[in-house]
């Protein structure tokens, strides 16, 4: 392996495939942007380093697959974590059979109700944030993310998966409703409630 | 093809003339008139009588400035949606009466997708853009992508040009309160926290709109306020443009929109792009704001491409959303 390759480049990170005492880790590194003042990006950098390990670890505390942490730089805002060799459900949940896919959208509401059980809130629940890995799908990037108990929040978050769905995956959009199963059979509260909040967001948007 | 195109969503009434060459839009003329309320936002009826008043008008100078004639028409498209319901419908009458008179074909195009498709047809190299869109109204960011053009991140409150009129408003600045806080925000110094809304590749401006308003309740300096709101609210468009731009791996970045005539906005979003090696289009003020070229242009792309709308379908649908609209002009 070189030390050191960048394996993505996303719009508010890089990622960094490297070493960190002998283990194969990946290092999530904060890009400072130009294009905002300094006070904003200080502020948005090390908040977000913060709150995204912060919640990291709350999630595997409840059961959820992430990455295991072994370093936060909350100056540079670089976390380093653990390199999990999957595949991102981005790319092949457009190519798995009817019924391999409806499982796996099962198994991704099962997930987010177990995290949000706990009042976690990812924030960007995208499938380009989900790692397919010994048959569990891994959470990454909980930037945008807070502990927030509020009905709102959770639909946000899952009105955010909707759309991603929608746009990325628009032939198989019945994805969402099998996502919505996988969560209504994990989630201790009423999911009717949240699933009406969604609706609720959805027409609250302009010119629904 | 020389097509006329009437623009009526919300304050403004506008009628432009474009033809098509060589898949590229020339604008022949695009004249616009504002409607601007006396006090508080726009009355829909008020804005609607305004437009009825000078579209007659501007549909014969429109024609003068082009130097054509009517019987050079081939086409007429009008603003479908989305907007306000008496604006559309003043716009759709006489883009049907002309229709009829002229017996030319009649077309309804989407004002969104409008904004998109008129960088694409007058800016060179920008071919396959995501949109920074951002109006009073209006806060998307739109790409193409499987055969429509895709809200990836929107408001989920208000406009950006809705929240700055509402601050402006609260502090007696007169509509549009856009230019004159791009103006006080020069000056300001001193950066005052704001919060910073990001749901995904979706915004929020409300919260931030009643704290702006408490900053100045509260005896903060306006100029450091205006500075504060335009460095958080730019920073986060930036922010949902960039991300856009990284999950549909696009590098084209194209701004339309009133609020794209902000200097600070244009700047911001440049740096980004350049700092990704992506490239940066923004059209022309006259086809920046709301505007009838861009409605003739989006009506001939339509045409061209085989659509066709009988006068009694020509309707309009105030909430006709972006991604509502079939791209048969796009591979």
């Amino acid at each position: 392996m070189t030390k050191d390759t960048i394996i993505y480049q996303g719009a508010e990170a890089k990622i960094c495939r490297t070493e960190y005492m002998s283990f194969d880790v990946v290092q999530k590194r904060r890009i400072s942007k130009s294009y905002r003042i300094k006070h904003i990006d200080d502020r948005l950098i090390s908040y977000r380093t913060k709150e995204e390990a912060k919640l990291m670890i709350e999630a595997r505390n409840h059961g959820v697959s992430v990455p295991t942490i072994y370093d936060v730089d909350l100056k540079n805002g670089i976390i380093t974590m653990d390199y999990l060799k999957g595949k991102r459900i981005k790319d092949i949940l457009n190519d798995l059979s009817e019924e391999e896919r409806a499982r796996i959208c099962k198994k991704i509401g099962e997930s987010i109700a177990k995290f949000h059980n706990n009042d976690i809130i990812h924030g960007d629940i995208t499938t380009s944030n989900m790692i397919l890995l010994d048959d569990k799908i891994h959470f990454i990037d909980f930037g945008l993310g807070e502990i927030n108990s509020e009905i709102e929040a959770k639909g946000v978050d899952l009105h955010v998966l909707m759309e991603a769905i929608d746009s990325t995956h628009s032939k198989y959009s019945n994805c969402f409703d099998y996502v919505l199963e996988g969560y209504k059979k994990e989630l201790k509260e009423n999911a009717n409630l949240i699933i009406r909040k969604i609706e609720e967001i959805v027409k609250r948007g302009r010119y629904r | 093809m020389i097509c006329l195109g009437i623009e009526g969503t919300a304050h403004s009434i506008g009628v432009g003339i474009i033809s098509d060459e060589n898949e590229k839009c020339r604008v022949l003329s695009n004249v616009i008139k504002i409607y601007t309320p006396e006090k508080g936002g726009i009355h829909p009826r008020e804005a609607a009588n305004h437009h009825a008043l000078h579209l007659a008008d501007l549909i014969k100078e429109s024609a003068e400035k082009a130097q054509i004639n009517f019987s050079d028409v081939d086409l007429i498209s009008f603003s479908k949606g989305p907007g306000l319901g008496p604006c559309l419908r003043t716009a759709a009458t006489a883009a049907r009466a002309l229709s009829l008179s002229l017996k030319k074909p009649i077309i309804g195009a989407n004002h969104c997708v409008a904004h998109l498709e008129i960088g694409r047809g007058t800016l060179d190299d920008c071919s396959d853009p995501v949109l920074l869109y951002t109006s009073g109204a209006n806060t998307q960011v739109i790409a193409f992508a499987e055969g429509r053009y895709r809200v990836f991140g929107e408001t989920l409150d208000i406009g950006i040009g809705n929240c700055l009129d509402k601050f402006g408003r609260t502090v007696g600045i007169e509509f549009p309160c856009g230019p004159a806080i791009e103006k006080l925000a020069n000056k300001g110094k001193k950066y005052l926290e704001l919060p910073y809304s990001i749901k995904g590749m979706d915004i929020a401006f409300s919260g931030l709109l009643t704290m702006a308003e408490q900053y100045y309740n509260n005896g903060e300096k306006l100029e450091d306020i205006c500075y504060s709101i335009q460095e958080t609210t730019f920073a986060a468009l930036t922010e949902v443009t960039e991300r856009a731009m990284a999950h549909t791996e696009k590098d084209e970045v194209l701004l339309g929109g009133g609020v794209a005539a902000n200097k600070r906005l244009r700047n911001m979003v440049q740096i980004m792009a350049s700092e990704r090696g992506a490239s940066f289009f923004v059209p022309s003020k006259d086809l920046c704001i709301d505007n009838g070229a861009m409605i003739a242009w989006l009506g001939t792309l339509m045409y061209n491409s085989g659509i066709r709308m009988k006068i009694e379908n020509s309707i309009i649908d105030q909430r006709f959303r972006t991604d509502m609209v079939d791209v048969s002009w796009r591979d």
